[in-house]
Formats: structure tokens, C-alpha cells, sequence
């Protein structure tokens, strides 16, 4: 090749590959990477602060905010980690719709993943394809809550929305096609050569340093970690639901995409049995508008792996600290190991491997030097952010003295 | 003087090629759509798009060399509405014929792969440095299996004039079948050449942005799209005369369209191809052209002169 010398590549903040800002900074030789620089914050939003200043029903809204693929899973998560503080028993039937609607959301996000991946790869046709059948799930999800994202059907203490019996029928009509359309993707997966190509052998983790980097979700059980939370630590009703946890010893991309496929698959057989198996009786308890003092974590596989919420309850109507940990924070470690000695045209589907979600990562960090500790307040926060920008040559005009004036005065 | 203008100029020459371009990419993304189950574009789309792209803003990177920059598009459709007249359309004589003039075909059919790499350079971005050396190495790939299954046809005919290798293939339809190999071969190369998938490699959208076109705008880039989609109907107007050699001797009318029709069936050829597959990476692509393509051609080599030794003394 006729440049042999090292050169460094910015793919992002902006970038095609990008669906959001991101930055990553590569050390090219030709066009093999040498090592990778990840810089995450582009889109912090402050919503974990934005939880403190509103009522818990106000923040259940909020946090379904935080992701616009996986929505659902904050707002259930958010709802049961509530619950459990304040010792709500949610009736059974609420908890099937809850997994109803969880399972729909993975399968529109996996099939959203494998048209983002086919794309990456200059794969359109896929992402043409796969993207027409996930509108049987929007439609569903639309049919179901009124809402193609954003569900908005949790409620602290149950689920605000009801599945009728003709509902139910035209739910089960549409895994049917869902079902066999993703077998015919397995199938493209297993005989398309230059998806394979592309696929096999591309950003390897093996199952030991997938342990170690912390890696979760669909990257983790691609390495043959058996480990989806669904199973591990039950909520909802997936104790009373059988279902196989999806594992792959490719340790690769392909790996991570069978695996996705074939949970679209196993989500089909939850979806199918929770609808048939739906308890009767309501479908939310009341709730206090005060939640009692304590605290609590709560876990949840959402489709990118295992979420995490902490709540601090103070006895007020308003929580007083809430803590998001997202898959894609416990996975973007193991991209910088997945880039390393791989060819620059490998960059977009390793990272989108992951099925990265830069906005719900992103959070606002304070290293401070002793043991000085303060509560930053909600203009502070969004000054700090108005600073990020203007150090990066973004200005907000008068927008940043502003905030400065309210904080002093 | 004034005969030879209108032909350089209108018909078969820039503005005929230009509008049969156009009329090209929209067949290939109106199909491209429909494989894909989409709508696709209404029949003017392609013309719009040029059309939008010259009145847009010109913004030319103040490292970049100012001439170069801008003739590198200008050359490249120059040359590609060049190699069109040493080619027998609808009928069995090219405008222009002299021996050895496939060669200089090829040689000018090359020139714009080569100007994307000199637009690319001399644009002095990083990503369209990258895709600029990515359409070198590629062209080192694909031009081989090119020029030696264009050339394998020719010793067939035994004659290096384009006309010449017309007319006898004309007389002997028979031997297309012969070809067959090489056609596909060519086919192949063909999408090299014009930066398709799964050969887009250098201007692979979701690694290096546009590559050798990241830095261009406004009329230098509708110039550059212009040079693609010539380059797309003289490169099927090579192939076609040299490996479909059917309906040349229909008069000038019915030659035409038999032109017509076979210049779409090849960019429909390519519209499947490039909605089947996925882009390969540089190493795969180098490592298909030498492995696969070139030895082909090579057989291809070895039966046409065990044909022509055999069968047509």
C-alpha cells in the first residue's frame, strides 16, 4: 500500500456511520487500525437531574425519554424499582402486558439492528427489508398503546392500557409473519457469502475477556455468556414463561447477529405464550403519590443487555436520586479491544455491533479533588453543558451568562 | 466540420450520452427500488438532481489545488464521452475506426477511475485521501480481468479494431456463447469500475464519507455524477458490442433500439448484482479480482485460442 505512514482519523461527532454524535479518533496504518480513542458526551441531557426536581409519575415519563428504541424498558424498569420501595404488589395481569409489550420492543429493536448492521456493511437491501417487516411491530405497538415509541403504558403500580380479545388475535396474526420472515433472515445470515464476509470474524471477543470488559446483552451471549437477567433475576412475569436463553460461540459480529435473529425468534414464542396464558383482573393498583424512604436497584434485560435503575426514595413525593447504568456503558469497552489490529472498513459494523445508544450513556462527571461534596443544581448542570459546547467551539450566545447570572444571584 | 461538431456535441456525442446516462440511472434506481420494495424515483429524478447540483453553492477547500480540482471532473466526462465513438452502436462501423482502437477505449475508459483518485488528491481532505488510494488499488484489481477478457475477444476476431471485432461476431453469433466466461467477467470488472456494490470500497458512505468526492459540491460534483453514468452506458456499449453481438445489421432505427435495449439489460444486470450483496472490504476485493476474476479470464484466453486454432483457420 502507498502510505505506509500512520495517520489519525476522526470518524465522528458527525459522521454517516454515526446515527448520533460520538467521537472516535483512530490511529490508521493504511488502512489497518492501530488503536482507537473513544469520546463519549455529546449528548448529555441531564435527564438522571431532571428526575429529582419532578413527582415519580412526572420522572416515569421522563426516563422513558432517556432511550427512543428501548423506551419501554426504562419506564418498566423505572415503575419497578418504585414498586419495589414502596412494597406495591402489581396484579398478574398487568405484569403479562408488561412483557408483552417488552418482547415487541426487542423485536423492533433487533430487527431495527440488523437493517442498521446490513447498511454498515453496504447492505441496503437488508436494511430495506428488515425495516418494512419491523412495521408490523410498530403498527402493534401503535394498536396496543397508542404510540409507535414512547409507549407510555406503564403507570407506577401496573400498566394504563388493557389487550382485548380481538387485539390479542391480530397480535398473534402479526408474530406469525414476524416469525417467519426473521427465519428467512436466519437463513440470509447462513448463505449469503458476502454478509458472511463481512460478519465472520470481525470484532472477536472471546468468552474470557467478554467476562472481563463486563460486556452484557446479546454482545455477552455472542461470546457464550449465558446471562440475560430474564432468567437470572426474574421480574414481570418471565418466571412463569419459558423461554431459552440464546447463546453463540462465534465470539464475533455474525455471532452477535445470530443471536439477535434468533431472540427475535424465542421473543415470538414469549409473546405468544403470555397472550394465551393472560391473566384476567385489573390491571394496575393505586399507587401513594409519596413513596416511602428507602432505596433500591433494579435490573432489567433490555434488547442491548442488562439495565440498570437506582432510586432513592426520601419519603417526599419526588425522588430524590435516580441512577441509570445503560447497556451501551457496559459494552463500549469492548469495542476499543474489538477495533484493534482490524482494517478501517470494519470500524461501522463492529461499533454498531454493540447496538450502540450514545444518548442514554452519556452523563456529566465531576472528578473532585478531597473529600468536598456538593448537589449540582439544575442550572449548574445545563451551565456546565453551554461550557462543553463553548470549549469546543459551539457558542450558545447569551445563553451561558444567563445561567451564570441565576446561579450567582 | 460542422457534421463532425453535431456528433461530438449532440447525437451520438455529450448531450445524446448525457441524456442516455440519465435515462441509465434512473432505470438502475427505479430497479435498485423495486428489488428492494420500494416506490423509487419518478423518471426525472436523476435530471432534477443534476440540475439542483449546479445551482448549488461551490465550496472549494482552500488547500486544494484550484485546477486540478476542478478539471479532474471535467476530464473524466471528456474522456468517458470519448471512448464512445471507436464503438459500433447500431451498426457494425463506429463513427471512428482504426486498428487498435479497443485499446485506446480502454485506456480512456480508465481515465475517469483515474481522475476520481487525481479529484480526490488534490482535494487534500483525509477521508477523500483515503478514498482516492482506495480507487487506485482498486483499479489494479479490476482493470486486469478487463482489459484481458476484452482482449481475449479480440484475438477471437483477430483484429483489434472494435468495428472489425463487430462485424465478426456479427457474422458468427454462434461464438457468443463462447464468451460467455468473459462476459461475465467483464460484468463484474464493470462494477468495479463504476464504484458499485459490492466494488464501492472507495466511496463506502459509512467509513470515509464520500471518499474522493467528500470535498466536492455544487456543478463539480453534478459533473462527476455525469462522468458515472456516462461511463455506465459506454461501458455497457463495450461490452455490448464486443460480447452481445446481436441486431447490428437492422437499419438504423431498429439498431438503435436493439442498443437501447441491450445498454439496459447490462445496467440491469448491475442493479441485481448490487442489491444482492453486501460492500466487500479492500483485501477481499483485491483477493476475488486476482483469485477468481483473472484466472477465469485466463481460461477464457486458453479456449479462445484453442477455438481459433481449431475451428476457424
Amino acid at each position: 500500500m502507498s502510505s505506509e505512514r500512520e495517520f489519525r482519523i476522526p470518524v465522528g461527532p458527525q459522521h454517516p456511520a454515526l446515527k448520533e454524535p460520538a467521537g472516535f479518533s483512530l490511529a490508521l496504518k493504511g488502512e489497518k487500525i492501530l488503536g482507537a480513542e473513544i469520546r463519549l458526551g455529546y449528548n448529555h441531557r441531564g435527564i438522571e437531574k431532571g428526575c429529582e426536581g419532578r413527582s415519580y409519575i412526572q420522572a416515569l415519563y421522563l426516563v422513558e425519554r432517556i432511550c427512543g428504541i428501548c423506551s419501554h424498558s426504562h419506564a418498566t424498569l423505572f415503575a419497578q424499582t418504585v414498586e419495589e420501595i414502596a412494597g406495591i404488589e402489581v396484579p398478574a395481569r398487568a405484569k403479562y402486558l408488561r412483557v408483552i409489550v417488552a418482547e415487541l420492543e426487542r423485536i423492533h429493536s433487533h430487527l431495527l439492528w440488523l437493517g442498521v448492521a446490513g447498511h454498515e456493511i453496504g447492505f441496503d437491501t437488508l436494511l430495506m427489508y428488515t425495516w418494512r417487516d419491523r412495521e408490523v411491530v410498530m403498527d402493534l405497538l401503535a394498536e396496543i398503546s397508542g404510540n409507535r415509541v414512547n409507549y407510555g403504558m406503564n403507570t407506577i403500580g401496573g400498566v394504563r392500557r388493557d389487550i382485548s380479545p380481538e387485539l390479542a388475535g391480530r397480535i398473534l396474526a402479526g408474530i406469525e409473519v414476524i416469525e417467519e420472515r426473521t427465519k428467512y433472515y436466519l437463513e440470509v445470515a447462513a448463505e449469503e457469502e458476502t454478509l458472511k464476509d463481512r460478519l465472520v470474524g470481525v470484532g472477536v471477543v472471546p468468552k474470557d475477556a467478554a467476562e472481563e470488559l463486563g460486556a452484557v446483552g446479546p454482545t455477552a451471549r455472542a461470546s457464550g455468556i449465558a446471562c440475560d437477567i430474564r432468567r437470572d433475576d426474574p421480574y414481570a412475569a418471565y418466571a412463569e414463561l419459558s423461554f431459552e436463553v440464546v447463546t453463540d460461540d462465534h465470539c464475533d459480529v455474525y455471532g452477535r447477529t445470530v443471536v439477535r435473529i434468533k431472540e427475535i425468534l424465542e421473543s415470538c414464542r414469549i409473546i405468544r405464550q403470555a397472550v394465551k396464558e393472560l391473566p384476567d383482573g385489573p390491571i394496575a393498583v393505586r399507587a401513594p403519590r409519596k413513596i416511602p424512604a428507602g432505596e433500591a436497584v433494579g435490573r432489567y434485560e433490555a434488547p442491548r443487555g442488562e439495565l440498570l435503575h437506582y432510586i432513592r426514595a426520601d419519603g417526599s413525593e419526588k425522588p430524590d436520586r435516580v441512577k441509570v447504568r445503560t447497556p451501551t456503558l457496559a459494552n463500549i469497552q469492548a469495542v476499543r479491544y474489538m477495533l484493534r489490529d482490524r482494517f478501517l472498513a470494519d470500524m461501522p459494523i463492529v461499533v454498531a455491533a454493540i447496538d450502540p445508544c450514545f444518548s442514554c450513556t452519556d452523563r456529566k462527571v465531576e472528578l473532585q479533588e478531597g473529600k468536598r461534596r456538593r448537589v449540582l443544581r439544575w442550572e449548574e448542570v445545563r451551565l456546565a453543558g453551554v461550557q462543553w459546547y463553548l470549549r469546543r467551539g459551539v457558542d450558545f450566545g447569551p445563553l451561558g451568562k444567563k445561567l451564570a447570572q441565576k446561579i450567582d444571584g | 466540420m460542422v457534421e463532425q461538431l453535431l456528433f461530438v456535441l449532440v447525437f451520438p456525442g455529450l448531450i445524446f450520452l448525457s441524456a442516455m446516462g440519465l435515462a441509465a440511472e434512473f432505470v438502475d434506481r427505479k430497479l435498485y427500488a423495486r428489488f428492494q420494495n420500494r416506490i423509487g424515483p419518478p423518471w426525472f429524478q436523476p435530471l432534477a438532481d443534476f440540475i439542483k447540483l449546479l445551482g448549488k453553492e461551490v465550496v472549494i477547500p482552500d488547500e486544494a489545488h484550484p485546477v486540478l480540482f476542478r478539471m479532474a471532473p471535467v476530464i473524466a466526462v471528456a474522456s468517458a464521452v470519448a471512448a464512445l465513438f471507436p464503438i459500433p452502436l447500431w451498426q457494425q462501423r463506429a463513427l471512428i475506426q482504426f486498428p487498435g482502437d479497443l485499446i485506446v477505449v480502454l485506456y480512456l475508459l480508465t481515465l475517469p477511475t483515474f481522475m476520481f483518485f487525481v479529484g480526490g488528491w488534490s482535494s487534500c481532505s483525509l477521508f477523500a485521501k483515503i478514498g482516492s488510494v482506495r480507487t487506485m488499488t482498486q483499479l489494479f484489481a479490476f482493470e486486469i480481468p478487463l482489459y484481458l477478457t476484452t482482449l481475449t475477444a479480440a484475438i477471437l476476431a483477430g483484429s483489434w479494431s472494435l468495428s472489425d471485432i463487430a462485424a465478426f461476431y456479427a457474422s458468427r453469433p454462434g461464438l457468443f456463447a463462447v464468451n460467455l466466461p468473459g462476459f461475465l467477467v467483464a460484468l463484474v470488472t464493470l462494477m468495479g469500475k463504476l464504484e458499485r456494490v459490492p466494488f464501492d470500497i472507495p466511496e463506502a458512505e459509512t467509513e470515509i464519507v464520500a471518499g474522493a468526492f467528500t470535498e466536492y459540491s455544487g456543478r463539480w460534483l453534478a459533473v462527476f455524477h455525469l462522468a458515472i453514468d456516462i461511463e455506465m452506458v459506454v461501458g455497457a456499449a463495450l461490452l455490448s458490442a464486443v460480447f452481445l453481438p446481436f441486431g447490428l445489421g437492422v437499419g438504423a432505427a431498429g439498431g438503435f433500439l436493439v442498443f437501447v435495449a441491450k445498454v439496459f439489460f447490462i445496467v440491469f444486470l448491475l442493479s441485481v448484482a448490487r442489491s444482492i450483496v453486501a460492500r466487500l472490504r479492500l483485501d477481499q476485493m483485491i483477493a476475488f479480482c486476482w483469485k477468481i476474476m483473472a484466472p477465469v479470464a485466463g481460461l477464457q484466453l486458453l479456449i479462445n485460442l484453442a477455438v481459433k486454432g481449431l475451428f476457424l483457420k
